[in-house]
């Protein structure tokens, strides 16, 4: 079954040139984990948080969003609120930006759900013990600040987690057993990440984006050991690796479009060393999911 | 290889804890040496004393064999230089690119005309007359880290410290700038202490490689020996809980337990 739908969504904000995200689609199975790479900027962020409806101010939205079957673009306020509790829930990447300092963890879990039991039952779902409930956040590592944040999603029984760089602040240990946690939970899980490595390590399946739009899609396996899009070729080239050969990396030249300049065709074309004139003028529909005219 | 920079055993305690705890190292012109480890291992706190923003308990940082005069500020910066993690907060964000290049440089040698150094140090670094004229926020990340590395090469320092300078670029932008560092010290000559978490940087811009946890040095060696087969089990604790496919977080979370 589908849990989440999105289909053909464009986003524009006031005094962007171009579309902040242009024709995006993407689907999640049940209990599938579904990545989402791509560098800052290239709207992933922003596509994870259009699944609920947290949108910036004055951004102008066309295409569907389906959630478990309902259309979140068009929800009125009150159904919202339950998705958001019950439904679709979100984990950020700084979690001490995301829980009040003030305010014990205890009353943060019980914030949204005034279920005190249960709230007991998540922390030692997450593997942290009971008295964490009366400390601060303050008192807490990074690591065990997520493992809260994780803990408040699971209090609604979310048939989907939206974790938007969930693991980029902690460090690589800690990532390991955050990711182990959100792995033996097995929900469906939209995983946003620059990771390419991460992401490799623990998706189902991948998409790739720049620019706003989604440039190639694929198993995991597939898109890293066939990259068929240049520019996931190019970012994988890019990466440091700690096996193989030590050598010189081969960067992208140049820089990702910014949004103050409107796009033709398509938008890796300046940095791409395959790029030919149809590039520059005519936008590549994804075919066989793969948005390239030289794939 | 003349050794440049040689740093006796320093100490640093804030509060209770002991921060940095009996770390020497030495740096030979022209060499590169990373320094790994987690949030609260010490290698920022051991960076900063090394280029004098910090003062150890214990211990001595000595360039080429002399010790570093704390009343003489400017001919200490010359010697050592640093570029940090987020150039947005090292930078001026009032001076165009081309007016914080010339405060370095007339800050250092006030009587000198300086137009012609802006020029080649943004042509070392791979900027054009452009972002010469542009200020920070009107940069890339990418960009703004380029200004901060020309910055700190204005003074030709002959020890750049790097305390996780790529750490908040995108890949495709991280590889430039990791390219760019190589090409620079294959020209100049200037030796690199590269401060970092990632290994993939490490191996891919340093010679020798110091492990640090809980301000102790726990391994070092050429970097491709300590990759290849780490001694320290929290070296390779490490190497194994980098994310690849295959990869099994169930058992590295286990292994972190047992190394505590």
């Amino acid at each position: 079954m589908t849990i989440l739908d999105i289909s053909n969504l464009t986003l524009t904000l006031p005094d962007t040139a171009r579309p902040v995200l242009s024709n995006v689609s993407l689907s999640i199975g049940e209990t599938e984990t579904v990545a989402l790479v791509g560098e800052s900027g290239s709207g992933k962020t922003l596509t994870a948080r259009s699944v609920i409806r947290l949108l910036p101010h004055g951004a102008r939205v066309t295409g569907t969003v389906k959630v478990a079957g309902q259309d979140v673009l068009t929800m009125d306020a009150r159904t919202l609120t339950t998705l958001r509790v019950s439904t679709a829930a979100m984990i950020f990447q700084d979690p001490r930006a995301s829980i009040n300092p003030l305010r014990r963890i205890g009353d943060f879990l019980t914030e949204t759900i005034r279920a005190r039991d249960k709230a007991v039952e998540m922390l030692a779902r997450v593997g942290l013990p009971v008295s964490t409930a009366a400390q601060y956040p303050g008192a807490l590592s990074g690591g065990m600040l997520q493992r809260v944040m994780i803990a408040a999603t699971l209090m609604g029984d979310p048939k989907l987690i939206l974790a938007d760089e969930p693991t980029t602040a902690l460090d690589v240990t800690t990532q390991a057993e955050v990711i182990a946690l959100l792995t033996d939970l097995k929900p469906s899980l939209l995983f946003v990440t620059h990771d390419l490595g991460l992401a490799s390590a623990i998706s189902d399946r991948v998409y790739v984006m720049y620019a706003g739009r989604i440039v190639e899609t694929g198993t995991a396996d597939d898109l890293f050991s066939n990259p068929r899009h240049p520019y996931t070729r190019a970012l994988l080239n890019s990466s440091p690796r700690i096996d193989g050969p030590a050598r010189r990396l081969t960067a992208i030249d140049g820089y990702p479009p910014d949004l103050r300049t409107p796009l033709t065709g398509c938008p890796f074309a300046p940095r791409c060393p395959l790029a030919t004139a149809i590039c520059t003028e005519q936008e590549p529909q994804p075919v066989n999911h793969v948005a390239c005219h030289h794939a | 290889m003349s050794t440049v920079l040689d740093v006796q055993s320093l100490h640093k305690h804030f509060g209770t804890t002991h921060a940095v705890n009996d770390v020497s190292f030495t740096l030979s012109a022209g060499q590169s040496l990373g320094i790994v480890g987690e949030s609260g291992s010490g290698k920022t706190t051991t960076a900063r004393i090394v280029a004098g923003l910090e003062r150890p308990d214990a211990g001595k940082v000595l360039v080429h064999g002399v010790g570093r005069d704390r009343h003489r500020r400017l001919a200490r910066a010359r010697q050592i230089q640093m570029v940090f993690q987020d150039p947005f907060l090292s930078l001026d964000p009032r001076l165009t690119v081309a007016a914080t290049l010339k405060e370095a440089l007339r800050l250092h040698f006030p009587k000198a005309d300086h137009s012609e150094r802006v020029d080649e140090l943004l042509q070392q670094v791979g900027l054009g007359p452009r972002e010469a004229g542009a200020r920070p926020r009107q940069l890339s990340g990418g960009q703004r880290q380029r200004v901060a590395i020309a910055r700190a090469l204005a003074v030709e320092p002959q020890v750049l410290v790097l305390d996780e300078a790529v750490a908040a670029l995108d890949v495709s932008v991280q590889a430039q700038i990791l390219n760019l560092l190589a090409d620079i010290r294959e020209a100049t000559g200037v030796a690199y202490l590269f401060i970092t978490h990632d290994l993939g940087v490490v191996r891919c811009v340093t010679d020798d490689v110091l492990v640090m946890r809980r301000g102790r040095v726990v391994e070092r060696g050429p970097t491709a020996a300590v990759m290849a087969a780490p001694s320290h089990p929290y070296t390779a604790l490490l190497l194994a809980s980098l994310p690849r496919p295959g990869w099994d977080p169930h058992a590295i979370a286990a292994q972190r337990k047992s190394l505590d």
